[in-house]
């Protein structure tokens, strides 16, 4: 090999760092970074006549006056945490059972079975719940055939069928974190619990609990930030009332046309989705890019 | 809690019980989709009416197969066409990526880094609407300047391929930075004392260590593209992919085609996903 002058190797190294930047920052900035800030500046603005629109913050005031806009908003947040909150307590216990009870083989297939509803688009899995759920549905004949109920009973188009469908829709966001922090804590650790004294519940606080922290937070963000964005599960299973934020976005922008109220609608709800995200990680003290990666 | 510490049978039984039931949960709405595709009724519903092959083969109305049915066969095919597009460019430049933040060093890296990763907190609604708005603006100020409308800037397959771009990209970069991490640099170095070049050097040893991480993001970004439901929505237009359109005759109450849409998807993503072991296998 001939030998290459520093100068010029830094030169070629250059280009190709520069060749390695262009695509990432194209990419960053013309669809991410200034749709962003494109879409700030539309919900400033007000239509006064065809073509002709003013700097103004009316969008984002009728949010605050129009009740449905306002409540909207917090019940898809409310619902959002609670729907959070039963998949953590759902997911926890098999989890663990996963991770610490099971070795070898078992092991391996539960935690594939968890995967598996999640190759299978979410259109498909919701259509399973509708099914299900249905007045003509599984659980009415079941309930039908035990003789519990008289005659059919709709359980689709409410609260708690939007809240199955976004609780099954999220479990593998937090089952997969779950168990691979659960899976690093080593038994001993909970064995020295129980030599000291501890009974299980105290093992699980002071000892479980605490290890498996960044598990559960991440898990948490992510499963929030996907039930607060879902557009699917509460428009089919919770029919015309089911109120969430997103069918609000889609309503301005692609029926009504209103694309400075949808704008500020969009900036609102990514306000309180990294909002979220940053509380979660303040509260752990984990970084961005750790919990993500 | 574990089983070397002892814990009463009641606890035991009714633990094991706990997790029998969360399977059952976890697999109920596929099996019941995948089951009603072959009830002879008009309705995805009880009861019963015996089995069928009808909404698979049949080729009349009302009671149209899935093969028979153009509509859907043709959706099928868009979203194949999206999926592939999309992963195609997203698999070019989160290779790039990867050696962009595994390699170099450059002030602002760390930024960068977290900037490449926000695509996975904005909600797919909102990158979709952003990405619409943006969009618009463009081709609105390209019409006005110079009397030029550009189609694909408007709701339309471009853009869907576009918006699934935006953030599959990120999830692809994920997996191939992990394995270009592990990489060791005396194989490149080696090949490059032997007498390549730079470039010679990462295509003949870089890149085909690097082969299956790209086929794993490769199948994850075809599914996720395939199955892509909120972004896609927002950016749609006169085309509608697989997921669209079922959702469209979801809402009006459709017969159990979709179940046997569900089964097909189903069928293919179990391949895909028996690939992506196969490809990890090999990789290790």
């Amino acid at each position: 090999m001939p030998p290459v002058s520093t100068a010029s190797l830094s030169n070629t190294s250059r280009i190709g760092l520069w060749l390695l930047l262009a695509p990432i920052l194209l990419w960053l900035s013309l669809l991410i970074i200034l749709p962003h800030v494109d879409m700030i500046l539309i919900s400033l603005q007000e239509r006064i006549s065809s073509r002709n629109y003013s700097f103004s913050v009316s969008n984002y005031t009728e949010f605050f006056t129009e009740p449905l806009y306002w409540n909207t908003f917090v019940r898809t947040a409310v619902m959002s945490v609670i729907a959070t909150a039963l998949t953590l307590l759902i997911a926890f216990p098999v989890s663990y059972y996963i991770a610490k009870m099971l070795t070898g083989r078992l092991k391996t297939v539960l935690f594939v079975l968890c995967l598996i509803p999640f190759w299978v688009s979410e259109l498909v899995r919701t259509y399973g719940w509708m099914i299900i759920l249905r007045e003509t549905g599984l659980v009415s004949t079941f309930l039908q055939w035990l003789g519990l109920a008289d005659q059919p009973i709709e359980m689709l188009y409410n609260d708690a069928a939007i809240m199955v469908g976004l609780i099954y829709t999220s479990m593998l966001f937090m089952v997969v974190p779950l168990v691979s922090t659960l899976d690093s804590l080593d038994n001993s650790l909970i064995e020295a619990g129980y030599d000291l004294g501890g009974n299980s519940w105290n093992v699980l606080k002071e000892i479980v609990i605490p290890h498996a922290m960044p598990g559960i937070v991440s898990g948490c963000v992510v499963v929030f930030m996907l039930t607060l964005g879902n557009y699917l599960t509460p428009a089919l299973l919770g029919g015309k009332d089911s109120l969430w934020f997103t069918e609000q976005i889609y309503t301005q922008f692609i029926t009504r046309f209103n694309w400075e109220q949808g704008s500020a609608f969009g900036m609102l709800l990514l306000i309180l989705s990294s909002l979220i995200v940053w509380v979660g990680l303040k509260l752990s003290k984990q970084s961005f890019s750790k919990v993500m990666s | 809690m574990i089983p070397t510490i002892a814990s009463s049978r009641f606890f035991r039984f009714s633990y094991i019980f706990y997790v029998a039931c969360f399977f059952i949960f976890l697999m109920a709405p596929l099996v019941v989709v995948a089951v009603f595709s072959f009830n002879d009724s008009m309705f995805p519903s009880l009861p019963w009416n015996g089995g069928t092959l009808d909404w698979y083969l049949n080729d009349t109305e009302p009671k149209l197969g899935i093969f028979n049915d153009e509509e859907l066969l043709d959706s099928i095919w868009t979203s194949i066409s999206i999926a592939i597009a999309t992963t195609l460019i997203s698999l070019s430049l989160a290779t790039c990526n990867a050696f962009l933040f595994e390699r170099e060093q450059f002030p602002g890296k760390n930024l960068l880094y977290v900037l490449m990763l926000t695509p996975l907190v904005i909600p797919g609604v909102i990158l979709g609407v952003s990405i619409l708005v943006f969009s618009s603006t463009i081709a609105s100020w390209v019409e006005l300047q110079f009397g030029y409308d550009i189609e694909a800037l408007r709701p339309g397959l471009p853009l869907v391929i576009i918006g699934q771009f935006a953030f599959i990209t990120t999830i692809a970069t994920l997996v191939i930075s992990a394995r270009l991490r592990k990489f060791d640099m005396t194989l490149e170095e080696a090949a490059m004392n032997l007498g390549a070049n730079r470039l010679t050097a990462i295509f003949t040893v870089t890149l085909p260590y690097l082969k299956p991480a790209i086929m794993g993001a490769g199948i994850v970004s075809f599914l996720m593209s395939f199955e892509n439901f909120n972004t896609t929505l927002m950016l749609v237009g006169s085309d509608a992919p697989l997921t669209i359109a079922m959702f469209d005759r979801l809402k009006e109450g459709s017969t159990p085609v979709l179940n046997a849409v569900s089964v097909i998807l189903m069928s293919g993503s179990a391949c895909l996903a028996l690939l992506s072991l196969f490809v990890q296998r090999k990789g290790e």
